[in-house]
């Protein structure tokens, strides 16, 4: 069966931007053209009409959590690989704190063996830097590797010792495996359940300050240098932070950095009555961490967006503030929220699908470009159709977002992987 | 006017209008604790639970007394002798008053903002008895009318609050609640236990006590936790009390009528000195007989007040 998407703005960020037609065979791209002649036997090819609309490499989000093992009332990979679907997303990394634990093999395996069978996004496993997460003993990168793994990760909790991050660096390097550090220093951040400053003051809640954050980003890019090997910051939300990365690229030590679309779009007076859909760790920020944050998005020292997609159910959101758990659900509105920074000129459509797309498979060592041979690994968006967030409608179990009811512009209309259609508003 | 406020839950939601008319039936209810039968039937019929989910016997006791000068039936529920301690959650608790139609639901509780979660899940009137860090309004409003009393206005007033301001719920509720009525609020501590951008509550800040109390009309001194010294928030009381405690001496540097505020229970000899503790200038009793008034005050107006408790 032959596809071909006919008449959309196709954009590849440096090599392709133009009203062109790509055809697809046996889930590969075979044709990229201006004009594709397929001749006329209309029944042996799927005619995508995706005038009007933008057509890029697929998008990935480098930083969700699916629950699966162990919480599967939250999330699943199957519902998670939907609801990435529906947001336009072509492939996932999946956080290791699961319980147990991804870190092993066994569970690297049937995390992905859950994925091939949901109809959903791919999923590349992160796999845990240290056993159990615990911080103490490095898990076997040869076999997590072999088993699928694409990365390594404690997020969730940092690597305190930094004997042991330096070793994780060292050792990855071997087999070629990134480290994705969640940056934060446990003393510092101590009982702060949000971002210490004029509102957790007023609202008496204990803060978290930002240099709990970027103390440990610098102690990771000084590990990194030390080491010469890759390091990748999750979800940075401090504009300290943003500084020592951006020094940090200056300097030419290789490190790459993401943020996620809450701490773009909110500040922590989102926090406001306690609404415990604003809490997370990170915890949202000061607006001046917020425009610090833009500026790093816009410079490139913040290379990717991720949401940091963190279900929880409603039992372990609908209770005292301190009590609830940390995160947000974000594969449904990312897209949307990034679309917003175009719309206001901060980012162009442009350095938006690198964020989203093909900077986070340059990280992780994925090829997605639309290319002659590739996988077809396609999202098909509109920029600018205004709807409005209704969580009741979204494929993920959990229901935690700040952003229901919100009226948003543009969004994914279509998903395809290897050529397989995942979601479809098009049609 | 009208009291609309379904619940009290800080400071910061309270006008100066709502303030001011809190302060002026509180006067009027003070005068039912002095009579020889201490009891109007005001709210006669009226159900007032006190949920308390952290042990407290000043506050707790304070609204059990007022609830029955005005004969509301009031029921005690603590965290250790209820299904809090089984797993029900806030919001179940909630519920299940609800369905026993209680009318005022007084919240204690270790969370800050849970008053805030109780009041969104119940219809039920909930006034905050204090939560977590964050507000205890019924004691900053037994604050000022004492200062009232005492002084005939809160208008321009030197109030110094000396201490723990990070983890007192107290002095965040007095901060709010003394500047918004046009007094000058002046913060003294260890730069460890004043929290950030307090400022903007409508306070300044010294970490000299000297300079706090100097032309003060009043100084409320809040209690110290020796437990805080274990999150690096000072090394000992004996330094404590001699840098930052009030003394007879240190007391020279106030205004010749200061008041000295206490909100209990106090560690004489650590924040205060036993003799200014109880010494000429000392109205902490003063605060604890407002207590009573301001808490009738505040079950009378949220349950409608004139407009729906039976008048006698």
């Amino acid at each position: 069966m032959r596809v071909k998407i006919s008449g959309g703005r196709v954009i590849d960020p440096g090599t392709l931007d133009g009203v062109m037609d790509i055809l697809l065979e046996d889930g590969k791209i075979t044709d990229i053209a201006e004009k594709i002649e397929t001749g006329d036997v209309e029944g042996d090819i799927r005619v995508i009409d995706a005038s009007g609309k933008i057509v890029t490499p697929g998008l990935i989000d480098m930083h969700v959590h699916f629950r699966d093992p162990g919480h599967e009332y939250k999330e699943t990979v199957r519902t998670g690989c939907l609801a990435a679907a529906h947001g336009g997303f072509t492939g996932v990394c999946t956080m290791p704190n699961t319980d147990p634990v991804n870190d092993n093999r066994q569970i690297t395996e049937y995390i992905i063996r859950e994925a091939r069978i949901a109809n959903g996004a791919r999923v590349w496993p992160v796999a845990a830097i240290s056993k159990g997460l615990q911080g103490k003993q490095l898990c076997e990168y040869g076999d997590l590797r072999d088993g699928g793994a694409i990365a390594l990760s404690d997020d969730g909790n940092p690597v305190s010792d930094s004997q042991m991050m330096r070793r994780a660096l060292e050792y990855a390097k071997g087999f070629g495996l990134l480290i994705i550090s969640h940056a934060e220093d446990l003393s510092l951040a101590g009982s702060g359940v949000m971002n210490e400053g004029a509102v957790a003051t007023r609202m008496g809640l204990p803060g978290i300050p930002n240099v709990a954050e970027s103390i440990a980003i610098m102690r990771d890019i000084a590990l990194a240098e030390l080491t010469d090997a890759p390091i990748h910051i999750a979800h940075v939300s401090t504009r300290e932070s943003v500084h020592a990365i951006r020094d940090a690229k200056k300097r030419g030590i290789r490190v790459t950095a993401e943020t996620a679309p809450h701490y773009f779009t909110l500040t922590d007076e989102a926090v406001e009555a306690y609404n415990t859909n604003a809490k997370m760790n990170p915890p949202l920020r000061s607006h001046h961490d917020r425009e610090a944050i833009l500026e790093g998005l816009a410079d490139g020292t913040l290379d990717a967006i991720a949401t940091d997609h963190a279900p929880h159910a409603i039992i372990e959101k609908e209770v005292e503030f301190d009590h609830a758990a940390n995160g947000i659900i974000g594969l449904e509105t990312s897209l949307p929220l990034g679309l917003k920074l175009v719309e206001k000129g901060i980012l162009s459509l442009t350095a938006l699908i690198e964020k989203m797309s093909v900077n986070p498979a340059r990280i992780l060592g994925i090829d997605n470009r639309l290319k002659v041979g590739n996988p077809a690994d396609i999202t098909i968006m509109t920029p600018d159709q205004p709807h409005i967030v209704k969580v009741a409608d979204f494929q993920s179990i959990s229901r935690n977002t700040p952003f229901d009811a919100w009226s948003l512009k543009g969004k994914a209309l279509l998903t395809m992987v290897g050529g397989n259609i995942i979601f479809d508003e098009i049609s | 006017m009208q009291f609309a406020k379904k619940d009290i839950l800080d400071m910061g939601s309270l006008s100066r209008e709502e303030i001011t008319l809190i302060l002026d039936m509180a006067d009027r209810m003070k005068e039912i604790s002095e009579r020889p039968v201490k009891k109007v039937p005001t709210l006669r019929g009226k159900t007032v639970v006190l949920l308390f989910h952290e042990p407290s016997t000043r506050t707790r006791s304070s609204f059990d007394i007022a609830a029955k000068r005005l004969s509301a039936d009031s029921i005690s529920i603590s965290a250790s002798s209820s299904s809090l301690v089984k797993g029900e959650t806030l919001i179940d608790t909630a519920r299940n008053l609800e369905a026993m139609h209680a009318d005022v639901i007084v919240m204690r509780h270790s969370s800050s903002g849970a008053p805030h979660m109780l009041a969104r899940a119940t219809k039920a009137a909930v006034i905050n008895a204090g939560d977590g860090t964050h507000a205890h309004p019924s004691q900053a409003l037994l604050d000022m009318m004492t200062v009232r009393q005492n002084k005939g206005t809160l208008g321009r007033l030197r109030i110094a609050i000396i201490g723990d301001i990070a983890h007192s719920r107290v002095a965040r509720s007095n901060i709010e609640g003394f500047s918004k009525m046009g007094s000058e609020v002046i913060l003294a501590g260890p730069p460890t236990m004043i929290p950030k951008e307090v400022e903007t509550l409508g306070a300044s800040v010294t970490y000299d006590v000297d300079e706090a109390i100097h032309g003060a009309d009043v100084v409320m001194m809040l209690r110290i936790q020796k437990e805080r010294q274990r999150d690096f928030l000072f090394p000992s009381e004996r330094e404590y009390a001699k840098v930052y405690g009030l003394t007879e001496k240190r007391l020279r540097k106030a205004r010749e009528d200061v008041l000295i505020m206490h909100p209990g229970p106090v560690n004489r000899g650590v924040e205060i000195s036993p003799a200014v503790a109880d010494g000429p200038y000392s109205i902490i009793l003063d605060q604890v007989t407002s207590g009573v008034a301001v808490r009738m005050a505040l079950l009378y107006l949220v349950l409608g007040g004139a407009k729906n408790a039976g008048k006698n």
